[in-house]
């Protein structure tokens, strides 16, 4: 693999060997000493022109277990606040001798710029771009509901006859959209429910349903219930009359929970807006993964790095993992 | 390509069997004994090695397998590798006498990976190798304390094990 950009491209078996691999990374987070020699000597620098707080200490904790030199960059105090351009930023990187860029940025397709253009020679990961991607949030809310399903069991699994029902903000979330198609491309089938101002155009084009009324989505007894997060930051119109009603309609509160079947569990990416599309107790019940996903999103990420980094360098975009 | 079996069914149950006497001499019993295999076929041997040795002592002999994937030096001369599952044995590795298991040696440097990788684990009191096939071209300072059958080879030949658990065929080739 020499790039991770999005899961629209990332076919199945590509998708099932990067969950597998997190498996193995997962078990050697288990014991005594958990830091292990593999990319020792290789330097990732996390590339981050928006904020963030889990994706960042996430990827720098993966990194710094595989023993990969780890440099922040935060747009926020750096020379990009002076006006530098994204080229520029990335051949500094490139003169600094980095292995892999993890990129964030408010553009879409900012990542696929950096892996395409010549600039740099490192492999890129896309750590979210605008409202386009965030391969490894989905990849890791895939391996969450794998591992909730079949346990010790899941090497090699994929996700057919799974449901699972995305609600809230689709149309900003570049979470629903790694999402709807790694969930899909591995067998599961995907629910999106949003109120319509928050649906996108281009919907019907996605391998997914669209339904307006979650407790019509929540009575077919899905598998895994994602909430999205409002994304007040980017709302510059008004998509639902108040956060009162919306939270009323399409938030999950602890009636909605209790009525769902046993073993389903309630998903949220982070960072949650408590009391708006999500409830309290909903969030820290018995069937919430918030904190498993953030666990698990460790493993994927050194799985991603360990399948960019580790191996004999192929010069080919997209060549074998 | 011409290959040339020199090991046959019959041939490796005898190697085990004497490598099974083998390490129960040296370890004086089975107490404490730990059978960790390398991926892939190591592991099957290791569990293999461990039946026989319960049989012979009359008391289990915990067997399991050890990845050494992410604990190699030369992951970058080779396309990516994926890693195996590592099962280590409920009583764990401290204190005990882990033996390796692995079904070629040729240059250790597996062997390197594995200390490393036990050492992220536990603590044994003492580490052996057994060997199913030593073929020489050793590139560090390790040796086999319990070895099958030396096969000299050249570097450009290969060594080919087959186990039944694996392949579905019980023989050793090596092919120029």
């Amino acid at each position: 693999m020499r790039h991770l950009l999005d899961t629209k491209n990332l076919d199945r078996a590509t998708a099932l060997r990067i969950l597998d691999v997190a498996e193995d990374m997962a078990d050697t987070q288990s014991r005594e000493v958990k830091k292990l020699p593999t990319l020792r000597g290789k330097t990732v620098v996390n590339l981050f022109f928006e904020d963030s707080t889990r994706t960042r200490i996430s990827f720098e904790a993966a990194a710094k277990r595989l023993s990969a030199d780890v440099i922040n960059f935060a747009a926020k105090g750096s020379s990009v606040s002076k006006g530098e351009s994204l080229k520029d930023t990335a051949q500094t990187l490139e003169a600094i001798g980095a292995d892999a860029v993890v990129v964030r940025h408010p553009s879409s397709g900012a990542p696929q710029t950096l892996a395409t253009s010549g600039w740099i020679s490192a492999g890129v990961v896309n750590a979210g771009d605008g409202t386009h991607e965030h391969p490894t949030q989905a990849l890791l809310d895939a391996y969450t509901i794998r591992k909730r399903r079949f346990g010790a069991d899941s090497r090699g699994r994929d996700l057919s006859g799974i449901r699972v029902v995305i609600v809230g903000d689709v149309l900003h979330s570049r979470v629903a959209r790694s999402n709807v198609w790694l969930l899909s491309t591995l067998g599961a089938e995907v629910t999106l429910v949003s109120p319509p101002t928050l649906v996108p155009q281009n919907v019907s084009l996605w391998p997914a349903k669209v339904v307006y009324d979650l407790d019509q989505a929540l009575a077919d007894g899905p598998d895994a219930v994602m909430m999205l997060r409002i994304q007040l930051e980017r709302m510059n119109a008004a998509y639902f009359p108040t956060e009162r009603e919306y939270s009323r309609r399409w938030g999950l509160d602890a009636l909605r929970v209790a009525g769902l079947p046993d073993g389903s569990i309630v998903m949220h990416p982070g960072p949650m807006n408590r009391g708006l599309e999500i409830s309290s107790e909903a969030a820290d019940s018995a069937r919430s993964t918030v904190l498993e996903q953030v666990t698990n999103g460790v493993s994927i990420r050194m799985a991603v790095l360990y399948l960019l980094l580790a191996g004999e360098r192929d010069n080919e975009r997209g060549g074998d993992l | 390509m011409s290959a040339r079996t020199v090991l046959h069914h019959a041939d490796i149950s005898r190697a085990l069997t004497r490598i099974a006497h083998e390490i129960l001499e040296s370890n004086r019993g089975a107490e404490d004994l730990v059978l960790l295999g390398i991926p892939t076929r190591g592991v099957t041997l290791a569990r293999r090695l461990a039946l026989v040795i319960s049989e012979i002592a009359q008391t289990p002999v915990p067997s399991g397998a050890l990845d050494v994937t992410l604990f190699r030096d030369d992951l970058s001369k080779h396309p990516t590798r994926s890693p195996h599952p590592t099962e280590i044995p409920a009583g764990g590795i401290d204190g005990k006498t882990v033996v390796l298991v692995d079904d070629v040696l040729f240059s250790g440097r597996s062997i390197r990976a594995a200390l490393d990788a036990l050492q992220s684990i536990g603590r044994p009191s003492i580490v052996r190798l057994a060997i199913l096939i030593d073929r020489g071209h050793r590139e560090l300072p390790i040796r086999p304390d319990f070895i099958g059958k030396n096969i000299p080879s050249s570097r450009q030949e290969r060594v080919n094990v087959r186990l039944i658990e694996n392949d579905g065929a019980e023989e050793v080739t090596i092919e120029a």
